[in-house]
């Protein structure tokens, strides 16, 4: 009986059960509920996409042509929201549920139910809040980040603040069992400091969610009272201080943008080693870099606030602050060069992937030193250089990571090989799309368009086309990457072995491809020089 | 097809402009840099934007350098066989430490500009500007030592802008003109005077919802928000007309409520206000006559015919 209750009772066969509500709906499995993460985010890209082609076609030529100012805004609103919560977020959980048992040589999450209900939240919460846009009165138009007053004007605040808080919760439930299954639940020999780093960066992203999510519960709850309940929190006719929100947001939302990029890092620092066939340079310097950006993510919030008017020392401190993140980023990035310097590079399409992320999210990066001198940012703040610098770090930065993931891990995931002219065609279509959809909008930030106007002076059209071409074409490219992976799990023929690429090191390559139902049922012996990033005594 | 001849037109404008040394208006088609701007302040901005971005570039070069050589030289289809090392304490400390030394350099600069940008002490003329959805509103408060009294107005969206940006107006942005220049949703039916060389303090607030005061040839932009008092200062070197728009997103009409800002000299903002103060003096028809002697005690310049006859 004992024997018994350690193991977990309720699913104990190890195959997949047979009836498809049973299998996808009832699944305590971290692969099919890693999968369910990954088709839920990959919808959300669509949908939130859909937003953006609206957003471009719009701006397409100056004159309003296709939709109303606010509408406009509920498609900003809605994009963003969607794009974070829907796309990026779960598709780093679809990945981390995914591949951290397989990668610290466990069975399973620790916690299988609430893994089950930390995904099944969120459709509902989607559902919810994407309804708005169909009632009357609209969907939120005050922007992502619902500064109010603005956001006070909106009726349907009480749908989105309801659907946050189930973002919230599942986010939170997620982290949890994240931390519990690391933690605890490694094989042994696989010490922390000999996790793969995809790892580390959701340890770290994991505390960074537990610690932010109930912020954003608490401000937007305190838009709920504002609204009906007649409290004055940020209503200055109460007393109160729209200032007081932005702070309390931006403590979340500073760390909540490196909750979007940290697996990231993670994931680019899998896929650089296995194609240049050496181990990741300066392995403790990418963990301890990660574990700095994430530290410092906590005293940076004020530098999305530069304009609200900042006592001279806080301007001063936080400008501070916000360039030393520029140092970790560097060695993060330094390093994944020096991986690929005396490697035996190939080019596959998850490299390919994760060579465009380096370079172009380093022009992220670039760009967000420049946001942080603030006499600058006195100009940039609120422009398109803004919005050009986050589609940097969010769209080549996180969204490319997640393809590089997606190339990289769908062998194994399905236990076929992905057709790897498509996933070319993919890469080339979107590296040169999104620097024509992205790139001009710098040009237009710097010479004074605002973002989130849905209507521009002629002055402002030529690049505006280009970016809207651009956007477009790289939209369609995403069919491609749509079409790859419906081909691989369901027609592809050609099978994927165990070690699927030649430079792949790790447990996660030692199952079988596709792994077993339970990833490994008895704990795995650990070789170090399987690991990889080779011995990391030094 | 006369996009494209336009967008030609407007490139050979900005070449022969550049040629001349010249300077034009700002936004510009094809405008690739943030402008130089026409205050004692708005240098600091556009000198940091220019110094940053060279120091990415060199970055840049070196770093994507390096990753493009390393693409070239260790592919295996070279026959490169991969190394072993995965760790060099020296280069480390290298990459580590120069990032440390720019950074230190560049937040030096920075400072310079942000302490000169926050000391408003010492203008010699206030304005209050208060945002409305979707709509500017500037107060005269005082004009060396001495209060204005009762200069205050709306500035709102042209009436060609605003009729040719509905949706489905069938009217051509392209046709917005004042003179040369195209000002659709860049014109305003009063915009804000201010004199040259006088450093001008703004205080700026909202009445409704978050709005952001941004005149890109001034280098700032600053939140208008309800229930606080902003501060910031300019002292605007060149006379000329300057542009901008509402910064923060503040509802449907967010975009459509632009900043036009008239700099004139000092002799002509003197006369400029005391016509206003003049026209705006008898509080109501009725009592003109018994107010009359009050109201011209304030003001100093003899009377201008025409009220509002600007814009």
């Amino acid at each position: 009986m004992a024997h018994e209750a350690a193991h977990d009772h309720h699913d104990d066969h190890h195959h997949a059960p047979q009836g498809f509500f049973q299998r996808w709906v009832m699944s305590t499995n971290h692969k099919d509920i890693g999968t369910l993460y990954l088709i839920f985010s990959l919808t959300m890209f669509f949908i939130g996409g859909s937003f953006a082609m609206v957003i471009r076609a719009e701006l397409f030529k100056p004159g309003l042509q296709l939709v109303q100012p606010y509408f406009f805004n509920e498609m900003t609103t809605m994009h963003a929201l969607v794009m974070i919560f829907g796309a990026i977020m779960p598709a780093f959980v679809g990945l981390g549920n995914w591949m951290i048992p397989m990668m610290i040589g466990a069975p399973d999450m620790a916690l299988p139910r609430m893994n089950n209900l930390s995904f099944w939240i969120l459709p509902f919460a989607f559902l919810l809040m994407l309804s708005t846009l169909f009632l009357p009165g609209g969907g939120p138009a005050g922007g992502w980040t619902m500064y109010p007053p603005l956001s006070l004007q909106s009726g349907s605040l009480a749908y989105v603040v309801f659907a946050i808080h189930l973002m919230g919760i599942s986010s939170i439930m997620g982290a949890i069992n994240i931390i519990a299954t690391i933690l605890n639940m490694r094989a042994p020999g696989m010490d922390l400091l000999k996790m793969p780093v995809f790892v580390w960066s959701w340890l770290i992203t994991a505390f960074l969610l537990i610690a932010v999510m109930p912020v954003l519960a608490g401000a937007v709850t305190m838009l709920l009272t504002d609204k009906y309940f007649g409290t004055s929190f940020f209503n200055p006719h109460g007393g109160g201080d729209p200032v007081l929100y932005q702070h309390v947001f931006w403590f979340f939302g500073h760390p909540e943008v490196y909750i979007m990029i940290l697996p990231a890092f993670g994931i680019v620092s899998e896929v650089i080693p296995t194609f240049a066939r050496k181990p990741i340079f300066g392995y403790r310097a990418m963990v301890y870099a990660i574990a700095c950006i994430a530290f410092l993510s906590f005293i940076v919030w004020a530098h999305h606030m530069f304009a609200v008017g900042l006592p001279l020392g806080a301007d001063i401190f936080f400008m501070y602050a916000t360039m030393l993140i520029a140092v970790p980023t560097g060695v993060k990035v330094f390093n994944w060069v020096a991986t690929m310097w005396g490697g035996s590079m190939t080019f596959e399409t998850p490299m390919l992937f994760a060579i465009a992320f380096v370079i172009l999210f380093t022009i992220g990066g670039f760009s967000g030193l420049m946001l942080a001198l603030v006499p600058a940012d006195f100009q940039y703040h609120d422009t398109y250089f803004v919005v050009a610098h986050f589609h940097y770090v969010l769209v080549t930065g996180a969204a490319f990571a997640i393809m590089a993931a997606t190339y990289y891990w769908l062998p194994k995931w399905t236990g076929h090989m992905y057709n790897e002219f498509w996933g070319k065609v993919h890469f080339w279509c979107s590296v040169v799309f999104v620097n024509v959809l992205f790139f001009p909008q710098h040009f237009l930030g710097l010479a004074g368009m605002p973002r989130r106007i849905p209507d521009y002076n002629v002055a402002f059209a030529n690049f505006n086309m280009i970016s809207s071409i651009g956007g477009f074409l790289f939209g369609a490219s995403q069919l491609i990457f749509l079409g790859v992976i419906v081909h691989c799990a369901f027609f592809s023929k050609k099978k994927a072995t165990d070690r699927v690429w030649e430079g792949a090191r790790g447990l996660e390559w030692t199952l079988s491809s596709p792994p077993p139902h339970h990833s490994f049922t008895v704990p795995p012996v650990v070789h170090d020089e399987e690991l990889a990033h080779g011995h990391v005594n030094d | 097809m006369a996009g494209i001849r336009r967008a030609i037109a407007a490139s050979t404008a900005i070449v022969l402009a550049l040629c001349a040394g010249l300077a034009q208006a700002d936004p510009h088609p094809w405008q690739l840099n943030m402008q130089r701007g026409v205050t004692t302040w708005s240098g600091e901005p556009y000198f940091l934007n220019n110094l940053a971005l060279g120091v990415c570039v060199v970055i840049g070069v070196l770093v994507f350098g390096a990753m493009f050589i390393a693409m070239f030289r260790f592919r295996k289809s070279r026959g490169a066989v991969a190394e072993k090392w995965s760790h060099n304490t020296t280069v480390e400390i290298i990459w580590t430490t120069i990032p440390v030394i720019i950074l230190v350099v560049l937040a030096w600069m920075s400072t310079g500009g942000l302490v000169s940008f926050a000391n408003t002490t010492g203008s010699q003329m206030t304005v209050k500007v208060t945002g409305y959805q979707w709509k500017w509103r500037y107060d005269y408060v005082d004009y060396l030592g001495k209060p204005v009294s009762k200069v205050g107005y709306m500035s709102k969206l042209d009436a060609l802008s605003d009729k040719t940006r509905q949706l489905d107006s069938g009217m051509d942005p392209y046709a917005v003109k004042t003179g040369d220049e195209n000002t659709y949703l860049l014109n305003v039916d009063k915009p804000l005077v201010l004199p040259i060389h006088t450093k001008i303090r703004f205080v700026i607030t909202s009445d409704d919802v978050i709005h952001s005061w941004w005149v890109p040839s001034f280098g700032w932009k600053i939140d208008a928000i309800p229930g606080i008092v902003n501060t910031a200062w300019t002292n605007i070197n060149v006379a000329g007309t300057y542009r901008g728009q509402c910064a923060e997103l503040c509802g449907q009409d967010h975009g459509f409520m632009p900043i036009v800002v008239k700099a004139v000299s000092q002799e002509d903002f003197a006369k400029w206000l005391a016509a206003q103060e003049q026209a705006n003096a008898p509080a109501a028809p009725a009592a003109a006559a018994s107010a009359a002697a009050p109201a011209t005690a304030q003001a100093a310049a003899p009377a201008a015919p025409a009220a509002g006859g600007h814009g």
